[in-house]
């Protein structure tokens, strides 16, 4: 039914909440991009189909719902059982009977689907007490896998639009802009530019007709936060996107959202049907007179579309081509109309800013960030997922207590932050508070918030060929010193990594980061030599071995790398026969194995599998000492 | 044009007519006839060009620029091996390789029965089960490259 006034609204929340508490117990299955994949689905549909065949409904007082993701997708399919707060890990459609009538029916907890902490491996049972989510601190995720995201309802239980609510009610626009302002929020896109600000800008501009939008094109490599808020919890951006196009006076809207994400176009789809059938969107919000509505742009996978300009350009249906700076959007922007766009978590950050008052979130962070942050933490570390933080967390803190350390308690090597557009920190770095003016006095950035971890099985000249290579394929090409640096650096890095390195060639690289640097027109290029520049100023002894010893002291540049197996402990136990891609390794079972180099295409995953540590790798010009004194630090 | 005589322009006169006539309804017209003939054919590119009012010469810099769009026909399966970062520090270069022994086609190719095309992603924001390997709409976690022959087998069935 429309809500048509706030009293109405009101009556609606307690309606919801009522409905939710009347709910004895809660099966929650997570339905996220990742559990999705791991076949969650199914484990959805076999709860549903046991809970109506066998009236659990109204036995047990027992409901289920798909939630978004809970953000440790590497253990889906999870299930959590409220209200004890139980979370089940990789649980499979044929465990769902056992749950029903051993856990739901009887309190029996199920020690074979707990999770094991890695580090103590002890079963850990309360989702509550997991340490991947204690240490957390959850304001742009607070709803995030407690909430269907597809039932507004639930949403409004849980305390969805309530900060729209009480904007509309109580607040002038410059009001909100004040409250955001003491919030201290500034972009999570990773610019770190102060929202308050931006909202001003655009609020003075002149004209009737502006825009507010959404960058859902969340294109750094390895962040996801975006992806998880638009999929798990829709409703957290809508309602900033309106309390922002109130404070700016803005009365259209447009959310782009990746191509790659299709489960967030859906779920952002459905979420703007809800809201405008209970009329939070659409005309005179709330009964506050307020109009607003908005509209799904979806991307068309290219990665200089998160830039703003190129954006506005990608929904006016054109190429995703930047333009110069000194234009701002908050005059010119979509169809050169005022327009002001904020990244996702930046949105759903606003709602809750309201709700609980700018004083409150600036409770946390540092004297230049304030607030909780989201992180995704992926690489090479035990616990990955979606993490969300107050600024000013240690990388230690991060890394270790949350990620639980390091996969197969290999040593450490760095931390990649800020995308393409960030940098490597390497060990020294660990006690470093993260926010904003810290990762980028470091040679690093914030970015969208991506934190991948490496060990020493990463090659740091790789890595930075990796990043060259990513972003000369996604430069627009409009100006010369993107296309064109980008091009000549990664034939200089084809070099490094195939054992062509000359000398003069880290002086040449600098050279034409320096280059793109002054000369680029937007972002993309001014930082595109970051993931260069700060593996350089780290780790240039690596970048030396592969230049003056032709070898990759990480043994992962295939050309400079060859491996052999060592006579002990090698104890014949095939694993690594099993994964070798090539069969290039024969052996009987429990004598030694040997490497056939002829067929071998230095891959390493054997090397990765040996449980006895008995692959052994070396330059493959036969400098061992080389790659040795490298691998050994 | 050869194909002039076998391009139905049924599904895209349906497309055409959910959207308002303009500029900005492109890049969206152009998704969805990417989706019903799994590729931009060039009459139909014609078409959408004279429907929008917008010079052919532009949808072609639009299809041209966005990697969502392909001007030839793609595979009935399309594996996308994901190139994020983290997927890359975990063996995706190993996977394209395994799927290049195993099909004989490059990252774009198509084979020669069309049953599948090779496409490489940067980032599907999977990254927390790294290295991911979608096959049709199959998401594969963790994938290895010895077994991703399964998974190829797996998808290939229509």
């Amino acid at each position: 039914m429309r809500i048509e006034s706030l009293e109405q609204f009101g009556a609606a929340v307690e309606a919801a909440r009522q409905a939710h508490l009347a709910k004895g117990r809660e099966i929650w299955v997570c339905c996220g991009t990742g559990c999705l994949a791991n076949g969650s689905k199914a484990v959805a549909e076999a709860f549903d189909a046991r809970i109506a065949s066998e009236g659990l409904q109204a036995s047990l007082g027992l409901y289920h719902k798909a939630t978004g993701c809970h953000g440790f997708c590497e253990r889906g399919p999870l299930v959590v059982i409220q209200p004890e707060g139980l979370l089940y890990a990789k649980v499979k459609v044929g465990d769902v009977p056992e749950i029903l009538d051993k856990t739901v029916a009887r309190g029996e907890v199920i020690p074979r689907l707990l999770y094991k902490d890695p580090t103590t491996k002890q079963a850990i049972a309360k989702y509550d007490d997991i340490p991947f989510y204690r240490h957390q601190t959850r304001v742009a995720m607070r709803n995030i896998g407690r909430v269907d995201p597809g039932d507004l309802d639930d949403a409004l239980a849980h305390g969805a639009y309530a900060g729209l609510a009480k904007a509309l009610s109580t607040m002038t626009p410059d009001q909100v802009i004040a409250e955001i302002e003491a919030s201290g929020l500034r972009g999570r896109g990773g610019a770190g530019f102060a929202t308050s600000r931006k909202w001003k800008a655009c609020r003075k501009a002149r004209g009737d007709r502006k825009f507010v939008l959404c960058n859902g094109d969340e294109g750094d490599p390895g962040a996801f936060k975006d992806r998880s808020i638009m999929e798990g919890d829709p409703h957290s951006v809508v309602e900033g996107m309106i309390i922002g196009a109130y404070a700016i006076g803005a009365h259209e809207g447009y959310l782009y959202v990746r191509d790659e994400y299709p489960l967030a176009v859906v779920n952002v789809g459905k979420a703007l049907v809800a809201a405008r059938e209970r009329g939070l969107l659409g005309a005179n919000i709330l009964g506050s007179g307020f109009d607003f509505d908005l509209k799904v742009s979806r991307g068309g996978g290219a990665f200089v579309c998160g830039e703003s300009s190129a954006l506005m350009r990608s929904i006016e249906g054109r190429t995703g081509e930047p333009r110069a700076k000194y234009v701002h959007a908050s005059d010119k922007g979509l169809f050169d109309l005022p327009t002001n766009l904020n990244n996702v978590e930046t949105w759903a950050d606003v709602g809750a800013i309201i709700a609980g008052g700018g004083a409150w979130f600036a409770g946390w962070g540092t004297q230049k960030s304030k607030g909780t942050k989201a992180f995704s933490l992926v690489g090479k570390v035990k616990n990955t997922g979606l993490i969300e933080l107050p600024m000013g967390t240690t990388l230690r803190h991060i890394i270790y207590d949350i990620g639980g350390g390091i996969l197969k308690d290999r040593p450490f090597k760095a931390v990649q932050t800020g995308g393409p557009s960030g940098g490597c920190l390497p060990a020294d770095k660990l006690d470093l508070p993260v926010d904003y003016e810290i990762l980028a006095d470091n040679g690093s950035m914030m970015g969208s918030g991506g934190m991948i971890v490496m060990d020493d099985r990463t090659c740091m000249v790789d890595v930075a060929k990796y990043f060259l290579k990513f972003l000369s394929e996604e430069s627009c090409g409009k100006c010369v010193p993107c296309r064109e640096g980008l091009k000549q650096m990664l034939l200089i890095f084809d070099d490094l990594c195939t054992g062509k390195g000359k000398g003069g060639d880290i002086e040449r690289i600098e050279r034409l980061c320096k280059g793109m640097q002054l000369g680029s027109l937007c972002e993309l290029g001014k930082s595109a030599a970051n993931p260069v520049m700060s593996t350089l100023r780290y780790f240039r002894a690596e970048y030396e071995a592969h230049i003056d010893h032709k070898a990759c002291p990480a043994g992962m540049c295939r050309d400079l790398t060859s491996y052999e197996i060592v006579e002990e402990p090698c104890t014949g136990c095939h694993q690594c026969v099993k994964v070798c891609p090539t069969e290039a390794i024969a052996g009987k079972a429990k004598q030694k194995h040997v490497i056939d180099p002829a067929k071998c295409i230095s891959c390493g995953a054997c090397f990765d599998v040996c449980p006895e540590d008995c692959i052994r790798f070396t330059a493959r010009n036969g400098r061992k000492e080389a790659a040795h004194a490298h691998a050994d630090h | 044009m050869s194909e002039h005589a076998c391009v139905d322009f049924k599904p895209v006169d349906a497309i055409l007519s959910r959207y308002p006539r303009e500029e900005p309804s492109l890049i969206q017209v152009l998704q969805d006839v990417q989706r019903a003939y799994n590729y931009l054919p060039c009459d139909v590119l014609t078409r959408v060009a004279g429907e929008l009012g917008v010079p052919l010469a532009k949808v072609f810099s639009v299809a041209t620029f966005y990697k969502a769009f392909a001007l030839t026909p793609q595979g009935r399966t399309i594996i996308k091996v994901c190139t994020g970062t983290a997927c890359h520090i975990r063996g995706a270069p190993q996977l394209i390789e395994e799927v290049q022994r195993r099909l004989g086609i490059g990252p774009g190719g198509t084979t020669e029965d069309m049953a599948f095309t090779l496409q490489t992603v940067n980032c599907v924001g999977a990254c927390a089960m790294a290295p991911v390997v979608i096959v049709g709409e199959k998401y594969v976690g963790a994938a290895k490259a010895t077994t991703l022959a399964t998974h190829l087998v797996q998808g290939g069935g229509e």
